[in-house]
């Protein structure tokens, strides 16, 4: 590896020293961003300022000349509802089913996550045998990609697969869980929480164990209880990284898409469908493409997202400062 | 020819102007010291030197030639940081041979440099090893190797022996100076301690916020300081000041000693406020004299330190050959030796020695 | 229960919160390593073997046995009533509800058994046959090759491009420094699920829709990447870099001989990341990639979805080949991979 970046290296160097010396160290500097700023310029600012003009404009032409200006058309088209609560009130029912179901999805998915991995932190805080192997474990699903883990939970779900085997063999009713609606839907909150709890578990570790052992022997100098000393020392100090955790767990959630489209692929019907697939379909698999309304769907996206990011910039400055 | 030339120089960060109009000369060979309180611009003006840094105004002159545009490496220089700034991720031999590499030396040339350097600086058993598994003092070999290394027209050094403990400090001042003598460059050294600068230089120039306060022979400026500042920055322990006024030719002190000074030595006006400046050993106890109560005495065996007050509250040392019997505590006088008394101007703190005299 | 949610101190004898902790933990480990080991296990069963209900744990072969006078090995079974019970026959054909077998030690006589009266002899044993089909129907190297190469190139990309930003981010004064890191935090906020459409419109005006250079080029820049980088050159004392120039070494040479090589524990962490990121990557390849030959691993593995029936044999072999390289790589270096993830929120 080494001997082939060396003469990489050696043949930058020749323009590199030439540049120098007609723009003086100081320009150079803007040789050094100039490659990652061209990257970040095409494939993120610029398609970021073009969302909007394909949000304001119809037709399933891709190109922006061939779209006819619509204004607030598809803005309006995905909001028109008699009532935001029941999807099959609106124009583009659809997109409320999904918003429907990644609002749900977030709140049983955080909800779980947050639970099992702060039980889990605590649990690996404690003075446990081979802690590092049980980390490792807890951690490890957080390695596999998307589609696998959608397959390995497939297999054991399928009709004539292990679950339903055990269930068998205890004389248990067994179900065809990717034909139900509720079950399909549960399933995939489950898989999510199972492939992403690992990573929380270890920022939250990482935060238990930021917790200064000298507070827990004053503590135990003041004959704290256990409780006393999990209510009014470890929750406050580890508040933060709950925190954090939190709000990373919504970002993430918002945009959930690569494990539940390979689980389910969004069905039975739309009982799965999330709105990341809501913006996929529309764009990309089906006929018509209606660039537009994914435009506009992935803009109210991107603002639910920019604020939890703002919050989540808010706070972690405001723990550094404070 | 390698002597340096600044001619003023000034440097600004944004609209803060830390080099305030420097001009000063460098003679091939000698062994300039730049001294000054922390913070005073020493390292700005060794970093506008070396091409680091880039100057706001003036110019900067190597071997008579210009050299303000020329990047660091093409000023024929050489440094040693601080820090020493060694490369730690490369062995003390690559260390010295990296900047042989960049000037494109050959392999042969390289290895003959970098060996006899390190045979001259003792480092030869260390050459393959990380600046990490080095002690402090032989990271400052290996620092000044580096330099070394390059034979360069100019050396410049900044606080390298600050991070040394006092011990290893005066072995390599020594060491240093051994190299000064050997290579007989040019070398510049930053330092705040003016016991270094004392024993280590050809000529000092001393800084203060942004200017140049004096430059000139150790002696000469311990003799004939230039103003308070210099007066109170060279000689340790600091020389002890008075302030004052002339009447009738000679000073009364604010003490109301009166105080006869050489007659012609000094300009000096009647009633003007001046300050009478008067080292340590300038002062003997004795029978009569200015009155003064001795807070503290420092024994050290083949002399003493007397620490006190003078009336006007003045803190004053006294330093006595031997070992004294004063106590703390009690009242004394001393006799003033005004022939090596200095006279300052109060107002200005110019020295108002008159020139020539 | 309290004790249960606190640190204990070194204690001789178990606490039953001890107890607890273990059971917990214990359950942990068949739920997070049961499934990925079932689907390992499962895919060295035998398709039929695949096909039976309930499955069974460890993945059985049938025994075979060559047997004078045929070409191919043939199954072995026990009889289990009749005049031949007990006895292991070869069996040649099946006709209808009859098998045609005969004794091993007595290949000419062809002898039937009622098909029912048979039990396969089975012992355990990996079949791999799951997998020699894969290579025969599928273009499986052509997948690994495309997630290979998008992986490689991609996080060398990422490197080169991400550390030289960092080292002019981290390491010079210049005017617009600021400005350039408020956009770096603004990319932060927009992840690329929610540019979709035009990031498909400018991948494909630079004519790299369908190719693999598509999926390679937008991510390369990653603003993670440059903060982790930034943030350890940081540390890196300015004076090196002053003796660098002083050694006169250009600022490209800076960058590479000095800056590089002691970033290396950071770059390092990237790496890492950008390999997990680029193998496991899914929606944008989804997009960008539409003909088979192109598809990564993972769109190889989510292309047999939604297919009438579902190929399990040659999906489950499929899905391990995927997974064991990361999961290989990652055993040895799950220490750096965890505190990498966790100093950077994993993006
Ligand atoms: N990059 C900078 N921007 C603004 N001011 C600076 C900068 N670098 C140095 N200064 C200021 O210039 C002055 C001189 O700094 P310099 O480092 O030369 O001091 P010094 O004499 O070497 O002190 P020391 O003995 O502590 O090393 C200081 O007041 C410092 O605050
Ligand atoms: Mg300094």
């Amino acid at each position: 590896m080494l001997s082939l970046i060396t003469p990489l290296m050696q043949i930058i160097e020749w323009p590199m020293r030439a540049l120098q010396r007609i723009l003086g160290p100081r320009k150079l500097a803007w040789v050094f961003l100039l490659p990652n700023l061209f990257l970040f310029g095409f494939f993120t600012f610029l398609p970021v300022i073009l969302n909007f003009f394909y949000a304001t404009t119809g037709s399933d032409h891709i190109l922006l000349e061939d779209r006819p200006y619509v204004g607030m058309r598809n803005f309006d088209e995905l909001m028109n509802c008699t009532s935001y609560l029941d999807p099959n009130s609106c124009q583009i029912d659809l997109f409320w089913r999904a918003v429907h179901n990644t609002l749900w999805f977030i709140v049983l998915q955080v909800g779980f996550m947050v639970f099992f991995s702060m039980t889990t932190a605590l649990i690996l805080n404690r003075k446990i045998r081979a802690r590092g192997f049980f980390r490792a474990v807890f951690f490890f699903p957080v390695l596999l990609s998307p589609v696998v883990v959608a397959l390995v939970w497939k297999w054991i779900l399928q009709d004539q697969g292990a679950l339903n085997a055990v269930l068998d063999h205890f004389g248990l009713q067994t179900v065809n869980w990717m034909l139900s609606p509720t079950w399909a839907f549960a399933w995939s909150v489950f898989i999510s929480v199972w492939f992403h709890m690992g990573f929380y578990t270890l920022i939250l570790l990482a935060g238990l164990q930021s917790i200064p052992r000298d507070v827990y022997e004053a503590a135990a100098m003041d004959a704290a209880s256990p409780w006393r000393v999990f209510r009014k020392i470890t929750l406050p100090l580890l508040m933060p990284t709950m925190v954090v955790v939190l709000v990373l767990s919504l970002i993430k959630g918002v945009q959930t898409f690569d494990e539940v489209y390979a689980f389910t692929g969004g069905g039975p019907g739309s009982a799965t469908t999330l709105v990341i697939q809501f913006i996929y379909q529309n764009g990309f698999a089906g006929a018509p493409r209606l660039f537009g309304l994914a435009s506009a769907a992935s803009i109210l996206v991107a603002i639910v997202l920019i604020a939890l990011t703002a919050v989540q910039l808010w706070i972690t400055r405001r723990n550094a400062n404070g | 020819m390698s002597d340096l030339e600044l001619r003023g120089v000034t440097k600004a960060y944004g609209n803060v102007e830390v080099i305030k109009g420097i001009d000063l000369k460098v003679e091939d060979g000698d062994f300039c010291v730049f001294v000054g309180p922390s913070g005073c611009g020493k390292s700005t003006l060794l970093r506008m030197i070396s091409g680091l840094e880039p100057i706001s105004g003036g110019d900067v002159c190597i071997g008579g030639d210009v050299v303000n545009d020329l990047g660091p490496a093409d000023r024929g220089l050489a440094m040693v940081f601080q820090s020493y700034a060694l490369y730690p991720h490369m062995t003390v031999r690559q260390n010295l041979s990296f900047g042989l590499e960049n000037l494109r030396a050959s392999k042969a040339e390289i290895t003959e440099r970098v060996t006899a350097t390190a045979q001259m600086l003792q480092i030869e058993m260390l050459l393959d090893r990380r600046p990490k598994d080095l002690s402090g003092g032989q990271r400052q070999r290996v620092a000044i190797g580096r330099a070394v290394v390059r034979e360069p027209q100019i050396f410049l050094f900044d606080e390298p022996l600050s991070n040394l403990d006092a011990e290893l400090r005066v072995e390599m001042r020594g060491e240093i100076s051994r190299l000064h003598r050997r290579l007989n460059n040019t070398m510049i050294y930053v330092t705040h301690d003016q016991v270094e600068a004392m024993t280590m230089a050809d000529k000092i120039a001393v800084l203060r916020d942004g200017r140049l306060e004096q430059f000139g022979r150790p002696l000469d400026l311990y003799n004939t300081p230039d103003n308070i500042f210099v007066a109170g920055f060279i000689g340790s322990p600091k020389m002890n000041f008075f302030p004052g006024r002339v009447e009738a030719g000679g000073l009364r002190l604010e003490t109301g000693t009166v105080v006869a000074l050489p007659p012609g030595k000094f300009m000096l006006n009647e009633g003007e406020q001046v300050t009478l400046g008067i080292r340590p050993n300038g002062m003997q106890p004795a029978e009569t004299g200015l009155p003064l109560t001795v807070s503290g005495v420092e024994r050290l065996g083949g002399e003493s330190y007397l620490y006190g007050t003078a009336s006007d509250g003045t803190a004053v040392t006294v330093h006595c050959a031997g070992q004294t019997k004063i106590e703390p505590g009690t009242q004394i006088a001393l006799t003033l030796e005004t022939g090596e008394a200095h006279v300052f101007s109060t107002q200005s703190g110019q020295s108002l020695l008159r020139k020539g005299a | 229960m309290t004790a249960f949610l606190t640190r204990t101190r070194g204690r001789k004898r178990l606490h039953w919160t001890d107890w607890m902790a273990y059971a917990y933990l214990t359950l942990g480990v068949l739920l997070m390593f049961g499934p990925v080991l079932w689907l390992v296990l499962s895919s060295f069963k035998t398709e039929r073997e695949l096909q039976n209900y309930p499955p069974r744990l460890l993945p059985y072969v049938q025994k075979m046995e060559t047997v004078p006078g045929y070409d191919k090995p043939l199954p072995i079974y026990k009889v289990t009533a009749g005049p031949l019970a007990g006895q292991e026959v070869a069996q040649i054909r099946r006709i209808g509800l009859i098998s045609q077998v005969v004794k091993p030690s007595d290949p000419k006589t062809v002898l039937k058994v009622p098909f029912k009266d048979r039990k396969a002899v089975e012992h355990v044993a990996l079949a791999t046959s799951n997998y020699s089909k894969l290579f025969e129907r599928f273009n499986f190297f052509r997948f690994f090759y495309n997630s290979t190469f998008i992986t490689v190139m991609a996080t060398l990309i990422t490197l080169l491009v991400n550390s030289m930003a960092a080292f002019a981010l981290s390491k010079y004064q210049f005017r617009g420094r600021g400005l350039v890191m408020a956009l770096i935090i603004g990319t932060l906020m927009i992840p690329p699920t929610v540019v979709l459409v035009p990031l498909f419109l400018i991948v494909r005006d630079f004519g790299m829709i369908d190719s693999l250079w598509g999926v390679i080029i937008p991510g390369a820049a990653t603003p993670t990447g440059v903060f982790l980088l930034r943030q350890y050159m940081l540390t890196i004392p300015d004076e090196i870099l002053d003796a660098a120039r002083m050694d006169k070494a250009s600022e490209w040479k800076i960058y590479w001989r000095i800056i590089l090589p002691l970033s290396a524990p950071a770059i390092a962490v990237l790496a890492i990341l950008s390999i997990m990121w680029r193998w496991n990557d899914f929606l944008w390849p989804l997009i960008a990639l539409q003909k088979q030959e192109n598809f990564t691993l993972q769109l190889a593995l989510n292309s047999f979805r939604g297919e009438f029936t579902t190929d399990w044999a040659s999906l489950l072999a499929m899905t391990v080949l995927t997974l064991v390289p990361i999961v290989v790589v990652f055993a040895f270096l799950q220490k750096y991979i965890a505190t990498g993830i966790a100093s950077t929120g994993g993006k």
